[in-house]
């Protein structure tokens, strides 16, 4: 097991991890502050997704589709928001698992009646297909860098909305009282519609920037959606802040433990069952690492209402 | 029960009303139905009764179907054995998850139930000795012994419907008794139903056991409905289709699960299998997109019928 590797796996992890948190950090808003059960996530990414491919395909250009893809994507979620689950904020979450159950059906048959049931391509820019070499001398995807380099961004970016301008305080207020923040004066609908558009192209940018590593395919949301609820759970609900080492806690120990569990397992199992048993208890590692949280922290480890 | 009576006597002659008319394809659908009625219910009973929105119900249903998978693979295909041993093996299972679930709330508990759920879903994944990914097929139905066989799908039909009659037969008298009532006075509120004295922890979890133990019920008869089990029977889809069949029929009401379940497959089937003239002209290959319809028909519900299918039709009695 060499540096490397290491380096390697933490770096995949940490690139997956900021990926996750642009979905968990709609979502997470979406819930804590409308109080809200949206499945319905990740269909927004799979459009997103869908979206970015064919702006491409019209462009020619990764960097020009890019924001005509968030814009949309955002413009989709502001309408879906108008027409469809304002209805459903007074309802009992039930109700609401139900109603964007249906949207996620609907979604994924609008998708392939618009662009087939073939997975479709989604190249990277040309310019950043092969390898760099990092400090130390070692080889790594560039694409996968810039992707961690605008997950970054995106975090400090989002911190600095939510922490520091007066958008985000009232998106906190909303978050820990909603009442008091309405009985505030704060206008929580529009506010809503904004967070909700915003939750949007955060999905479509996580969408367009792993479109080129994961398979762009109908149902390539739901899979996505459970993990960012995983998160979520972690973190906290409605807490931007738990949302972030939540995703980063995530990304990391999937990452890691689809990598070393096979190879830890070698060590003392014969090779065909450490093969078997390696990647299922990687994959369960998640869930375990969920449970564990919620024993210890029933509310998460950054519970956003006091 | 006097309405009751007569919709268990239609079911009983729907199969021989299909035998005369050569439509023997549509006695096993409603035998598949009649699964999915039994495991909706299970979980209406824990979710609905009891208000444990429990989104891992397919950990059991799945346990109780490998379990009649892998007995079978290892040559015990006696059902006095196989489905005992299903039900036992979903309850444990219940009996474990709901221990550690029931100690969060709300949302919470959701996720945790879904965190197991998974847990198992993966567990079987990777057992390649029993098929992993791809499952495992079984060579026939349980047998039930005394030279009868369950492989016509008549005699299936009426084996099912008898379960499916007992589960909603008993769950009526669950509901009636006082352990019923104590389930519904916790749901509605845990902290004065402890306040009077109820064990509320045991309470709960003695109704997400049984619920767990019916939905490993429904997972034997889904192993030998189409002598197939895998790992897709455990996936978090299906646990959401079971929530979404008691959602659509009515939760909290005893024949939610079962309506929600009829409606959901009749749905779907009816779309994929059924051309509509009119709207074929219109858009050719609609069939294909069976999806689209199934949610707007959701959708509508959701708007239209908030306490469900089951609530729609009480609506209509009283006004």
């Amino acid at each position: 097991m060499s540096a490397t590797l290491f380096l390697e796996q933490g770096l995949n992890g940490l690139q997956f991890g900021l990926m996750l948190f642009l979905l968990a950090a709609g979502l997470t808003l979406v819930f804590g502050i409308m109080d809200m059960i949206n499945l319905a996530h990740g269909s927004l990414y799979m459009v997103g997704a869908y979206l970015m491919a064919s702006f491409v395909q019209a462009t020619g250009s990764f960097w020009l589709a890019l924001p005509l893809a968030l814009a949309a994507t955002g413009v989709v979620g502001a309408l879906l928001e108008l027409t469809l689950l304002r209805r459903l904020y007074a309802r009992d979450h039930l109700t609401q698992v139900l109603a964007t159950f249906a949207i996620i059906l609907i979604a994924n048959e609008a998708v392939r009646l618009v662009w087939g049931s073939q997975p479709i391509l989604l190249n990277a820019p040309p310019s950043l297909t092969g390898p760099v070499t990092l400090p130390g001398g070692m080889q790594y995807a560039s694409y996968r860098l810039l992707i961690i380099g605008v997950g970054v961004a995106v975090a400090v970016l989002l911190y600095f909305l939510v922490a520091k301008t007066r958008v985000g305080m009232l998106v906190r207020a909303g978050a820990s009282n909603r009442e008091m923040a309405r009985a505030m004066g704060v206008d929580i609908g529009r506010l809503f519609t904004g967070v909700f558009a915003l939750g949007a192209a955060l999905c479509a940018l996580a969408g367009a920037m792993l479109g080129p590593i994961l398979a762009v395919q109908v149902g390539m949301g739901e899979n996505i959606l459970i993990l960012a609820f995983v998160v979520i759970v972690i973190g906290g609900i409605g807490s931007i802040r738990g949302a972030l080492v939540g995703s980063l806690l995530v990304g990391i120990v999937d990452t890691g433990g689809r990598a070393f569990l096979p190879l830890l397992f070698g060590t003392f199992l014969p090779p065909q069952m450490a093969s078997a048993a390696g990647p299922a208890i990687a994959s369960v590692l998640i869930y375990l690492l969920m449970a564990v949280v919620l024993y210890f922290r029933p509310q998460g480890l950054f519970p956003a209402r006091g | 029960m006097s309405r009751v009576l007569p919709i268990f006597l239609l079911l009983a002659a729907f199969p021989l009303a299909m035998q005369a008319m050569d439509g023997l394809f549509y006695v096993s659908l409603a035998s598949r139905m009649l699964i999915y009625a039994i495991a909706a219910t299970s979980l209406n009973l824990a979710l609905g009764y009891g208000g444990m929105v429990s989104f891992g119900h397919a950990a059991f249903f799945g346990a109780g179907a490998y379990t009649v998978g892998i007995l079978a693979a290892e040559g015990v295909t006696s059902l006095w054995l196989a489905w005992p041993a299903a039900v036992t093996v979903a309850a444990l299972a219940a009996l474990f998850i709901g221990a550690v679930s029931l100690r969060t709330r709300g949302v919470y508990f959701i996720m945790i139930t879904l965190a197991f759920a998974q847990m198992v879903y993966y567990l079987f994944v990777s057992l390649k000795t029993y098929g992993g990914e791809d499952g495992l097929a079984l060579r026939g139905r349980s047998d039930p012994g005394f030279g009868l066989s369950l492989s016509g799908d008549l005699a299936w039909y009426y084996v099912v419907l008898a379960l499916f009659g007992s589960l909603a037969y008993g769950l009526h008298r669950l509901a009636g008794s006082r352990f019923g009532r104590a389930i519904e006075a916790i749901r509605e509120n845990s902290a004065r139903a402890e306040a009077i004295g109820f064990p509320v922890y045991r309470y709960q979890l003695a109704c997400f056991v049984i619920s767990g133990a019916a939905a490993g019920l429904a997972g034997a008869l889904i192993a030998n409905q189409s002598s197939y089990v895998s790992p897709s029977l455990l996936h978090w889809i299906q646990s959401g289709t079971l929530m979404i069949m008691v959602i659509l029929g009515g939760v909290g009401t005893l024949w939610g699960g079962a309506l929600g379940a009829l409606a959901l497959l009749g749905l779907e089937h009816l779309i994929a299998d059924y051309q509509i003239g009119w709207l074929a002209r219109l858009a050719p290959n609609y069939q294909d997109h069976a999806g689209l319809a199934v949610g707007a028909v959701l959708l509508a519900v959701v708007l239209a019928a908030p306490r469900g299918l089951v609530g729609m039709f009480a609506r209509r009695k009283s006004a």
